[in-house]
């Protein structure tokens, strides 16, 4: 039985697989960036807690996913909820780095000038320091995603389900059809995604800002 | 207008301003002059209430500044930045509106006022409203910055070293505009510079400070004429026509007047000709009525001319030329400035007095420093 036959045999449970996948990195990266964006500003006007906060987040990065999951595991079950949880742990970081850095290295005239002529502290924020840090933000936000796609297959160990449902079949079965029907699609997600958020940004940057124009 | 009432100022242990106090009349245009770190840039944005003094009482018609809200009071004085700081992600006309926006005028009353300040300075809107600060020269963003602090027509305008970073011929043109601007529109200016040329040119009246003091507050010409200090003496520097300065030179006290010009119906060949016979790469080309017309290089002349051809049609414009009467240190910034050797000096009619090559320039800044030299 070759790999086609495979797919389109197993069709239904791919597609069911591939949307919980979907649902699993829109939700943790939605709520990761509810979470981060604010905090990242928050961090701008609090330069002394920024350091201490984003060495936190860093640290956070650096545990190992199963670690993470078996955690979750341990603290609340199986399920969608634990696996949300972690995957959204790991998509604050980049989001917030860039969030932080991209409003903090706004070069000083474009501020300076916003309150000379007397724009308010939140309008020099909206009107001024988010546009021209936006490309930078959603740079992050790409990261997170593409990265989020991948750690999501982890997911399908603690009963959350997604692709790595399938790998996990494939791998416990050697079956590598299997595990090419979790992965082929993941890898194809990760890479979609990757370019409709990279448009999302070529969308939304400020035409003043774009490097090459149209 | 503005009032200043024994102003003071510390950064920790070191004092910035020391009990300024001084009245700027209405319509006044003010230069604040002084070395870095003399608290001139303090002064400034102590008015708009970017820094806010530790001791003394600022008035703005009368009325104290500390009672007022910031942001507020910002909107009702035009401030100007050396970084210019138009905001990137906005047109020209977003950002010459701002203000008005932020004050919440109509529309349409936004519009005009962007359409009246473009045509202020030259700018047409179809061609500039549109375009983003980074299509345009720093010149041209500069206008638009200055305009930005017009837009709500604030009747004090704050202008922090606005031109410091512009290439002097570019700087020439946006004083004459200021000034004109200003005249026209009767506004309060306090500028702030380090520049003592732009300060004389522009000023009705000069604050010199030193640190965390003023030295001197004077018109331009009793600055000239009775310098307070001696640090205010080496800012005036060669604008001293006695003592131990310099004295004022102008373009027409160190060209050369030997040049070898011909008229704009010459042919190749003559050119040539006498080119060689003179040791020079290049002529400077007349109008019928002697006139200047423009120059022309052996360059020129090898690559593009044919023999038997009237010279006019090689003649090029980019040699930059200057008035007899221009200050020798404007003239001197425009040869350095320039791609060419040299910058031609014009009499009143436009016909060639001379050329200022940078040798004529070197000879002449040894004659002001030893007396003459060969």
């Amino acid at each position: 039985m070759s790999f086609i036959e495979f797919v389109s045999k197993n069709y239904n449970e791919i597609l069911k697989s591939l949307v919980r996948h979907i649902e699993l990195v829109g939700i943790s990266i939605l709520i990761g960036i509810l979470i981060s964006i604010p905090l990242g500003i928050f961090l701008t006007r609090h330069k002394r807690v920024a350091g201490p906060v984003l060495a936190l987040a860093g640290t956070i990065q650096t545990i190992p996913g199963l670690v993470m999951l078996g955690f979750a595991l341990v603290l609340i079950g199986i399920g969608m909820l634990p696996a949300i949880i972690v995957l959204t742990l790991y998509a604050i970081l980049p989001i917030l780095r860039n969030t932080y850095t991209g409003i903090t290295e706004v070069d000083k005239s474009y501020t300076e000038a916003s309150r000379g002529i007397g724009m308010t502290n939140m309008q020099t924020l909206f009107k001024v320091e988010i546009p021209i840090a936006l490309p930078t933000i959603i740079t992050g936000i790409r990261l997170s995603t593409v990265y989020i796609v991948s750690w999501a297959t982890l997911a399908g160990l603690i009963g959350a389900g997604g692709l790595g449902d399938l790998i996990w079949t494939g791998l416990s079965t050697y079956n590598t059809k299997y595990i090419l029907a979790g992965a082929v699609p993941s890898a194809i997600l990760a890479f979609i995604l990757n370019g409709l958020i990279g448009l999302l940004e070529r969308i939304l940057t400020p035409r003043g800002l774009r490097r090459s124009r149209i | 207008m503005i009032k200043f009432q024994n102003v003071s100022k510390c950064y920790g242990h070191t004092a910035i301003l020391k009990n300024i106090s001084f009245d700027i009349k209405q319509g006044e245009f003010v230069v604040l002059i002084g070395p870095s770190g003399c608290g001139k840039t303090t002064t400034l944005k102590t008015i708009n209430r970017l820094i806010e003094p530790d001791n003394g009482k600022i008035f703005i018609d009368g009325k104290d500044i500390t009672k007022a809200n910031p942001v507020e009071l910002r909107r009702t004085i035009g401030y100007v930045i050396q970084q210019i700081g138009l905001f990137p992600n906005m047109t020209v006309e977003q950002n010459i509106s701002i203000v008005p926006k932020l004050l919440k005028y109509p529309k349409q009353k936004c519009q005009e006022i962007v359409q009246d300040l473009l045509a202020l300075v030259d700018m047409p809107y179809e061609e500039n409203a549109h375009k983003y600060p980074t299509e345009l020269s720093g010149g041209q963003q500069q206008r638009i910055g200055v305009l930005r602090a017009l837009a709500a027509s604030p009747p004090i305008i704050l202008m922090d070293e606005p031109f410091g970073a512009l290439d002097p011929i570019t700087r020439d043109s946006l004083q004459e505009e200021i000034k004109r601007i200003q005249k026209k529109l009767k506004k309060t200016i306090v500028f702030v510079t380090h520049d003592m040329d732009e300060a004389l040119r522009l000023a009705d009246t000069i604050i010199f400070m030193n640190n965390g003091k003023i030295v001197q507050m004077a018109s331009p010409e009793e600055m000239l004429q009775n310098p307070a200090d001696s640090i205010i003496k080496s800012f005036l520097g060669k604008h001293m026509d006695n003592g131990n300065g310099v004295p004022k030179l102008f373009a027409e006290d160190f060209m050369k007047t030997k040049v070898f010009k011909v008229p704009r119906t010459s042919r190749t060949l003559e050119c040539i000709k006498l080119m060689s016979s003179k040791d020079v790469n290049s002529l400077v080309v007349l109008n019928d009525d002697d006139t200047y017309l423009g120059t022309v290089s052996i360059e020129d002349i090898k690559a593009l001319g044919k023999p038997g051809k009237e010279i006019a049609e090689l003649v090029t414009n980019d040699v930059i030329t200057v008035s007899r009467k221009e200050g020798a240190q404007i003239a001197f910034d425009k040869l350095l400035s320039s791609k060419s050797n040299y910058v031609i000096v014009l009499n009143d009619n436009q016909t060639v007095a001379g050329l200022i090559t940078r040798t004529s320039m070197a000879k002449a800044l040894g004659e002001a420093l030893w007396g003459e030299v060969l």
